[in-house]
């Protein structure tokens, strides 16, 4: 039998076949397995979040200018190398102000994802868990919960409570927490339904044993993909509500009181709209990318 | 060949069709549809009586422009006009049986019924956001039939736009779009008002990111339903790619992205709200905001309760749509 | 044509015959990937096939029998590589085929027909449809001539009422009628070639024999065929010439007749070994020699008294439609210790229910179980929770029954009985019962996913017998298995039998499994018990019609000749590929 793949006569040829590829020796580093397979857009994305951190952490390092330094011989500035993405209408550096409102935003972000995730946990486990009953009525409310927008919602809570950080963290929380809560309660019902649980029940296993060792633990592993997923969309809505002039006030360089701020420029100024955006979505999409990155590793198989 | 009759098993897809009857089931969506928007009106009233403070001096403040407070006696004219001197669970009572005669109070600022500002604004914003879904459809379906399961690059460069337009922010994407086609290159108007012109570069800011997210859920379907036998054995009696992709494969993996739809329209009567303001758009959305501003709680309610309504309606033409495109549902 | 499998054209097979073959292979090549990533799944296999023959390829899971045919009909995907010496249908060159020329010779010329009808047709659209769509492609007719021809093809492959069914969609058919449909789709345009892709599996046992019976009548009508099986047995019913593929490897290409005779191939002799049947009852079904012994492990005493009793079951489900449906209608038996009984039926027979019954976990609507003498099914959980270990329970699909986060120590320290307190003592336990199952220390720290599907099912074994239990409850241990790994799990099952004198409750669907594994059978049907006993009396003598109907469906291979005694011990490796993945792993 033949020991060389490539035996005589049949050549493996098709259009696009491989035309003999030189068997290009390529010298090995050695690279741990676990970085060898991050892709460079995800090693991108990382590098974007961590700098995102360090900014709300500690934002002097990354910017030499002071966010709230009012020069009136400077303003409307486009961007250039002094002003990377320019100046506002108080001669402020642009790039400066998104830096410091990094931290703003991001707690903003978290706290938001925290709310919307904890109440979804519960109602989730809860219905998840439950019997019929207490299953039944959390699944109604969460349908309710559905045909309020995020959006509506806030404007509903700012109309009631007056503009204010507590209320674009709730309503943003409040508006996405039934979503979550569906997935978390359709994860819970997979795993307690599943073939281990059914295994662990076999063995004699008591049932608060099973929930605590089998059914928490696995049904939250794919909460870490949403969360991270959850945390730039949180940023997105949040500062919507920001742009409406409904959330943080000035002269904070919250991203979204920036877009805010930007509105009534935007025909002699696009960069007061279009770089505290970019921030936005260069950051959403790099959590996006990570948290993808992570699903794929988690589905790929335990630790691999 | 005996005769044994075939064992009645049901499958995880349900061999039996199911026999209830259409009539009963329509009932129970719509009973189900009324226990809906009562909750959510339920919720609604629930959390205006939570506002700090009172209401009246609210009520008073915001229509003068002022700040102060107000003795019982001043007051009583606003709380008696607003019902506000009412218990609780009268008014309750009361507000949820206006609702049911389309009654959605009276607004605090502007001295008319909720209901009929509502009803002069609302055109303009149905007429966006029914454009946005059908245009997001059309985008989302075109990129999936393309580039799905093709050439590597082609795949993922359709998906990864897919990701990219799902994560953009209404309010960026909007104003890219104004500033690139309205206030650099001209085509569009900068401010078009509810002409035809005007509907296009809102309908596209609502329309894109939604195509990307429908794009991302239609996909992984449709390169699942690619790998089904029943795909293969179409293929296997010859029919070409383009005709398999159309016929077999899209009609399963729409599936999921209409159950979607129900609400995505009501998110994007949320996004409407967005652009509206930067488009500077005549509609609810512009409206609300404002209201929201000015603490016009009724106002900002009643629009509320109209998306809730919105979203019960679309849901049910979904159940519609969903047994039409897959039979198995049908009693 | 140097380095090709040789000794393929054997004594017995006819010559290839340019003037008459349809289809001729040779040296046939297919690699997937791309450049350095090209990896090679079939490796120079030659066949040729006249008109009104029938070949079979046979292989495990990876032999590459299905790329193979895949090939002939152009549908191996769009990253693969096909390359051969000859590759001829009726005289046309497969080599040089364009897009079109493909899609004008599936369906008119070749018709494919693929597994289960439930995924092979599309479920949204009525099955007339479908067979139109295969007439349609083809530009055949007019609309009206194609519905005439779509009801005559469906009563040709024996459908009742076919204007009725016409309309209806797969799933508001019976499984019988959805595959004849199927077959119906594929025989449209009266193909010379009709290529079957393990067009039984996932059947049940009756509708099998009626797929083989139309595949048959197509043979009859002159039709050349092509059947791609794991089931040797199957195979054997239909192919004038059978291709034993292992590994994208043709290992051994003869006359069916000659074949199952003579296998000269010690991988076809094995795999015609492995197969369970009546004949195989007490005998060995690999060649695996067990190494453990068992140590101080403790064996039941053999008794008359039942260890496990059901008596008088009943079970209702509400049905999808809103009606209660008996699953479990009125079953009784009686299991002793160190005895297998098996309980066979098709799909939605209501054996697993009865399984999870004899479990308690779930709890009857009527009649109960007793466990050791003892009431079992009646209990509060709390209360049964601490006999579960008496009784135990081996899945179908191991990898959904272990926690996927899990090692297999931790599986396995999940399953010690009680009595295991300090660390070492664990250990040991642990390693004597991997050893019992023929598993490695190494093992230890794997997950599940990360083991095969042999050695996961050896551990769930393992765990089964953790807590020492009296009865083991079986549900299908061998149903997802490769034949030669369930040869070796099943000889396995019977080794730990005699030495630890457990008692199997073994519920399978195959006739030939149960026959070679149990002692009594329970058949049954629609949630009925339809036949009960010793189990050659019921299988080789059966009385109810159901059961004969069963038995007759069955399709059955005629042994070889016992060339002497059966070689104990490792069989020479030169020739074959190992035949277990897990001596390989």
């Amino acid at each position: 039998m033949s020991a060389t793949p490539q035996a005589a006569g049949a050549d493996i040829g098709r259009p696009g076949a491989p035309g003999g590829a030189p068997g290009s020796a390529r010298p090995r580093v050695s690279v741990p397995d676990w970085v060898r397979g991050i892709r460079p857009g995800v090693a991108l994305a990382g590098l974007v979040v961590a700098f995102f951190v360090v900014a709300m952490i500690v934002p002097s390092l990354l910017t030499g200018h002071d966010p709230y330094a009012v020069n009136l011989e400077e303003t409307l500035q486009s961007p250039s190398w002094s002003h990377i993405m320019g100046t506002d209408q108080s001669g402020r550096d642009l790039y400066a102000r998104i830096i410091y409102g990094a931290r703003e935003s991001l707690l903003i972000g978290l706290g938001a994802t925290a709310l919307g995730m904890g109440i979804a946990i519960l109602l989730g486990v809860l219905a998840g868990l439950g019997n019929k009953w207490v299953d039944g009525i959390i699944s109604r409310g969460v349908e309710v919960m559905f045909a309020f927008p995020i959006l509506l919602l806030a404007l509903l809570f700012v109309a009631v409570f007056g503009p204010s950080v507590t209320t674009e963290i709730v309503a943003v929380g409040l508006g996405t927490a039934p979503g979550y809560a569906r997935m978390v309660r359709g994860q819970v019902l997979a795993v307690r339904d599943s073939g281990y649980v059914e295994a662990a029940r076999a063995l004699g296993h008591p049932y608060g044993s099973i929930v605590r060792r089998h059914i928490f633990p696995n049904a939250m592993r794919p909460l870490v993909v949403v969360m991270t997923l959850g945390v730039g969309q949180s940023i997105v809505w949040a500062s919507g509500i920001a742009f409406l002039g409904l959330g943080v006030p000035p002269p904070s360089p919250e991203w979204g009181a920036l877009l805010n701020a930007g509105r009534n420029y935007i025909t002699q100024a696009w960069w007061l709209e279009v770089m505290p955006g970019l921030a936005i979505v260069v950051f959403s999409l790099s959590l996006t990318t990570l948290g993808r990155h992570l699903q794929q590793r988690l589905e790929g198989g335990v630790n691999r | 060949m005996a005769t044994y009759a075939e064992p009645t098993g049901t499958t995880a897809i349900g061999v039996k069709p199911r026999r209830a009857p259409w009539l009963k089931r329509i009932a129970w969506r719509i009973l189900g549809a009324i226990f809906v928007l009562w909750a959510a009106a339920t919720f609604v009233f629930f959390v205006q009586q939570l506002l700090p403070g009172n209401q009246a001096t609210l009520i008073m403040n915001e229509q003068t422009g002022n700040q102060q407070s107000y003795t019982a006696a001043q007051l009583a004219p606003t709380e008696a006009k607003y019902g506000l001197d009412q218990p609780v669970m009268t008014r309750y009572w009361d507000y949820i049986k206006d609702l049911a005669h389309g009654d959605l109070g009276k607004s605090y600022t502007q001295h008319k019924s909720v209901t009929s500002i509502i009803g002069e604004q609302v055109g303009p914003t149905l007429v966006l956001t029914v454009t946005a879904l059908a245009l997001a459809w059309l985008l989302a379906l075109a990129t999936i039939l393309f580039t799905s399961r093709r050439r590597k690059a082609v795949s993922a460069l359709g998906s990864g736009w897919e990701i990219f337009s799902a994560g953009l922010p209404y309010y960026w994407l909007g104003v890219i779009l104004l500033v690139v086609f309205a206030i650099e290159l001209k085509v569009f108007p900068v401010q078009g008002g509810t002409s035809i012109e005007g509907l296009v570069l809102p309908a596209l800011t609502l329309a894109i990111p939604l195509a990307g997210f429908i794009g991302q859920v239609t996909r992984d379907e449709f390169e699942k339903v690619l790998d089904q036998p029943f795909v293969t054995s179409a293929r296997a009696r010859g029919m070409g790619d383009l005709a398999v992709r159309f016929k077999h494969v899209l009609r399963h993996s729409v599936l999921p992205a209409i159950t979607l739809s129900g609400w995505a329209l009501g998110a994007l009567i949320s996004g409407a709200v967005i652009v509206e303001t930067v488009f500077a758009r005549p509609g609810i959305g512009q409206m609300i905001v404002g209201a929201a501003e000015h603490r016009d709680v009724p106002l900002v309610s009643g629009v509320v309760m109209l998306v809730a309504f919105i979203y019960v309606v679309a849901n049910i033409l979904v159940d519609i749509a969903y047994a039409i495109v897959d039979p198995r549902l049908r009693g | 044509m140097t380095t090709a499998p040789t000794p393929i054209a054997k004594g017995g097979l006819r010559p290839a015959d340019p003037d008459h073959d349809l289809l001729r292979v040779e040296n046939l090549r297919v690699g997937f990937g791309e450049q350095r990533d090209l990896t090679e799944v079939v490796h120079g296999v030659s066949f040729s096939l006249a008109p009104g023959e029938c070949l079979a390829i046979v292989g495990e899971s990876g032999s590459g029998k299905s790329v193979t045919a895949r090939t002939l009909v152009g549908l191996t995907g769009g990253r693969s590589h096909v390359g051969a010496e000859r590759l001829e249908f009726a005289g046309r060159d497969l080599l040089a085929f364009k897009d079109r020329d493909w899609r004008g010779l599936r369906g008119r010329d070749i018709g494919f027909i693929l597994q289960d009808a439930l995924v092979s047709l599309d479920q949204l659209r009525p099955v007339g449809k479908e067979i139109d769509e295969a007439l349609r492609l083809h530009g055949w007719g007019s609309k009206a001539e194609r519905r005439a021809r779509v009801l005559e093809l469906m009563e040709l492959v024996g459908i009742p009422e076919p204007a009725v069914r016409a309309r209806q969609r797969p799933y508001e058919l019976s499984g019988g009628l959805r595959q004849r449909a199927l077959i119906a789709a594929a025989i449209a345009m009266d193909p010379q070639l009709i290529i079957a892709d393990e067009p039984t599996t996932a059947l049940d046992m009756t509708v099998q024999a009626q797929v083989l019976e139309q595949l048959q009548q197509a043979k009859a009508r002159g039709k050349a065929l092509i059947l791609i099986s794991h089931d040797l047995a199957v195979v054997s019913q239909l192919a004038d010439t059978v291709a034993v593929m292992f590994d994208g490897e043709l290992l051994e290409y003869a006359p069916a007749a000659q074949l199952f005779a003579r296998p000269e191939h010690p991988y076809t002799q094995r795999l015609i070994e492995a197969i369970p049947s009546a004949d195989s009852r007490g005998a060995r079904l690999s060649p695996v020699v067990r190494r453990a012994s068992l140590g101080e492990a403790r064996a039941y005493e053999a008794s008359d008294e039942p260890v496990l009793k059901a008596e008088r079951l009943f079970k209702h489900f509400r049905g999808p439609d809103g009606h209660d449906r008996t699953v479990v209608d009125d079953v009784s038996f009686e299991l002793r210790q160190g005895e297998t009984l098996g309980i066979v039926g098709e799909s939605g027979s209501g054996k697993t229910t009865t399984a999870r019954l004899a479990l308690a976990l779930l709890d009857p609507d009527g009649g109960g179980v007793t466990l050791a003498g003892e009431e079992w099914s009646g209990l509060p959980e709390r209360v049964r929770r601490r006999r579960r270990a008496d009784i135990s329970v081996i899945y179908q699909d191991p990898l959904s029954s272990f926690d996927p986060r899990w090692t297999v120590e931790q599986i396995m320290l999940d399953a010690l009985g009680e009595g295991y307190d300090d660390k070492v003592a664990r250990r040991t336990r642990i390693a004597e019962l991997l050893e019992m199952v023929g598993l490695e220390p190494a093992h230890l720290g794997r997950r599940p996913l990360q083991l095969s599907g042999g050695q996961r099912q050896r551990v769930a074994i393992a765990r089964a017998l953790g807590p020492q239990p009296r009865v083991i409850v079986c549900d299908e241990p061998v149903s997802a298995l490769d034949v030669s790994i369930q040869a070796q799990v099943l000889d396995l099952l019977a080794d730990l039998q005699q030495e630890l004198n457990v008692s199997y409750l073994f519920i399978s669907h195959d006739l030939g499994v149960i026959h070679h594994i149990s002692d009594r059978v329970l058949v049954m049907s629609d949630g009925k018990v339809v036949e009960f006993g010793d189990a050659d009396d019921v299988l080789l003598r059966p009385h109810h019609p159901y059961t004969r109907k069963l038995v007759a469906s069955l399709p059955v291979l005629e042994r070889p000749e016992p060339t002497g005694p059966r070689p104990f011990g490792r069989p020479p490796r030169t020739a074959g590929p190992p035949i277990t993945e897990e001596l390989a792993a």
